[in-house]
């Protein structure tokens, strides 16, 4: 069967960012971007399912500017077969990019798309829910185990509580948690490979999907600064400072 | 004008959440109508209906929404929340899974994890782990938004005498079935709702260690989280997570042991009232936003703190 991995740019998770002066956002202009980690499992998962030879193709796609180009290798170095770049230079909200997925998803007719739980930039955990649901998929989310018996897959789920088991018929959308693999580095070798592979680019104008989002941003502030607390020389004194001085205990 | 609020619940009882949804929802006004979809949830729906605020409780009793599977409960949700203006639901992680769904099926982007409503149409909610807080305004007629709890206070649980209604709206899209659950049981509060909070890491060095959280824990009335690290080295189950991609808590009262500090866990805790740090190394970052912070091994300090309290 063949896997659609959607993957995002992102600044590297290491980063710290900082918010621009004029609150328009944060900065990205010479900050280090990587693959979101989370897209970096779902890649790392339909490599495994190819490794195990339920998977036959696995195509990572991804929208964004020229520069996204840099992660579709990542992914193929790390076992992608071909990618797809859906090239724009709008930021796109989760909803213009599910709708950008589904027209790939009908082109393409993946029985698993595999996307992260959530990108760490927006933290807005919609896009594969939304995929599902214009596609009219069942969706997985939050997967810690992924099990494809057949027509089926099975998915561990973790809520809120434990853990959930559900059965989906094929296709379906998984969207992966942290727990669900550890992913692998590529390699040298894969690396100079990587190049090689086919990568595609479409317009994202050619998908007809309107990008112009619906929700404004007017403005991106720093969290409220914590003010600088106090050492305490001992479990007394700390004891004390709860009890009298926060009165918390 | 109206608000759709989604609960969340066990079939007998309305879970915290929900209560901290109906306080957002009152801040943007209007009519509020709570939601209860389950199978066998009448309990839930006449403990609904005591809610403080709450004008109507709508209650869909069916197989289909048994166990809050995403595809039927979106489809319900998608068909009753046509007539509302806003569509509220908990940010759990029963609400994250089925509300973006619900934003597709009516062709309205969602906003995500709000943590203050500024007006009926502008929110605020953190992006970059908590790093940054963003200010959106949204032009969908339908607006989809998942409410963070640890933003709002929680409604009163009694007081209310809203009607109750049943809806015989059956949504079963028929792609996805319930197969098992594995529950962690716990016998302190709930991480999201409890006062205080002790939370160990990778420090604790194994999971029996965290007996001594518990004994702590339990002298307290705490609920007992943990950082990633301490959950993927096996030392307690994923459900104890704080963090960006575990649980978010905003307690009176935060204890961390033996936690560095990453940006990750940060993001889940960081909006505690009072946050205290125990930990041997004194670089740690977790000692920059903690309000008390002591500099000592945990194994004599944690179990001085349980003789002293």
């Amino acid at each position: 069967m063949k896997v659609l991995v959607p993957i995002k740019r992102v600044v590297d998770y290491n980063v710290k960012v900082r918010v621009k002066a004029d609150n328009s956002g944060v900065e990205l202009a010479n900050v280090k971007m990587a693959m979101n980690p989370f897209c970096e499992i779902a890649v790392e998962e339909a490599v495994r399912l190819k490794e195990k030879g339920v998977v036959t193709e696995i195509v990572a796609v991804t929208i964004g500017s020229k520069a996204a180009q840099e992660q579709l290798r990542t992914a193929m170095a790390l076992g992608a077969d071909r990618s797809i770049l859906i090239e724009t230079e709008e930021d796109a909200q989760p909803l213009a990019i599910a709708k950008a997925l589904k027209a790939i998803v009908e082109k393409e007719q993946p029985q698993l798309v595999i996307l992260g739980k959530q990108a760490i930039d927006g933290d807005n955990s919609q896009t594969g829910q939304m995929l599902a649901a214009l596609t009219g998929m069942g969706q997985g989310t939050f997967a810690s185990e992924v099990v494809v018996d057949g027509d089926k897959v099975k998915v561990t789920r973790e809520v809120d509580g434990g853990f959930q088991t559900v059965e989906l018929k094929l296709p379906a959308v998984i969207t992966t948690d942290l727990r669900l693999n550890e992913p692998r580095y590529a390699s040298l070798p894969n690396i100079m490979k990587a190049k090689k592979k086919p990568l595609d680019t479409v317009s994202a104008a050619d998908l007809g999907v309107d990008f112009a989002p619906r929700t404004k941003t007017l403005k991106v502030e720093a969290p409220a600064a914590r003010s600088a607390g106090i050492k305490v020389a001992s479990v007394e004194e700390l004891v004390s400072k709860l009890k009298n001085e926060a009165k918390v205990i | 004008m109206g608000i759709l609020v989604y609960a969340e619940h066990d079939n007998s009882t309305i879970k915290g959440a929900t209560l901290n949804v109906v306080t957002a929802a009152a801040k943007i006004g209007g009519d509020i109508t709570v939601l209860v979809a389950g199978k066998g949830c009448g309990a839930a729906a006449e403990a609904a209906a005591k809610i403080a605020g709450v004008s109507k409780v709508l209650v869909a009793d069916n197989d289909a929404y048994g166990h809050q599977l995403a595809e039927n409960v979106a489809d319900l949700v998608a068909e009753l929340g046509k007539g509302y203006s806003h569509i509220l639901i908990p940010a759990t992680t029963t609400g994250k899974n089925f509300a973006p769904r619900v934003a597709a099926l009516l062709d309205a982007e969602q906003i995500s994890e709000i943590i203050t409503v500024e007006s009926a149409d502008t929110f605020k909610r953190p992006i970059y782990a908590g790093n940054a807080i963003a200010t959106v305004q949204s032009s969908d007629s339908v607006k989809v938004i998942t409410v963070r709890a640890t933003g709002f206070d929680a409604a009163a649980a009694e007081g209310g005498s809203a009607s109750v209604e049943a809806v015989d709206v059956a949504k079963d899209a028929g792609v996805s079935s319930f197969v098992s659950e594995e529950l962690a049981k716990s016998d302190r509060p709930e991480l999201t709702a409890a006062k205080i909070v002790i939370s160990g890491g990778r420090g604790m060095q194994n999971g029996e260690n965290f007996e001594m959280l518990y004994k702590v824990a339990d002298k307290l009335g705490a609920a007992v989280g943990a950082s990633r690290a301490a959950v993927d080295a096996g030392f307690v189950p994923n459900d104890m997570q704080v963090g960006q991609t575990g649980k978010i808590v905003a307690p009176q009262l935060y204890i961390a042991v033996g936690i560095s500090g990453a940006i990750q866990h940060l993001a889940g805790m960081k909006d505690s009232k009072v946050i205290v740090a125990i930990n041997k190394d004194e670089e740690a970052p977790i000692f920059q936003v903690a309000d008390y912070g002591l500099v000592a091994d945990l194994f004599d300090a944690v179990p001085e703190l349980e003789k002293q309290i």
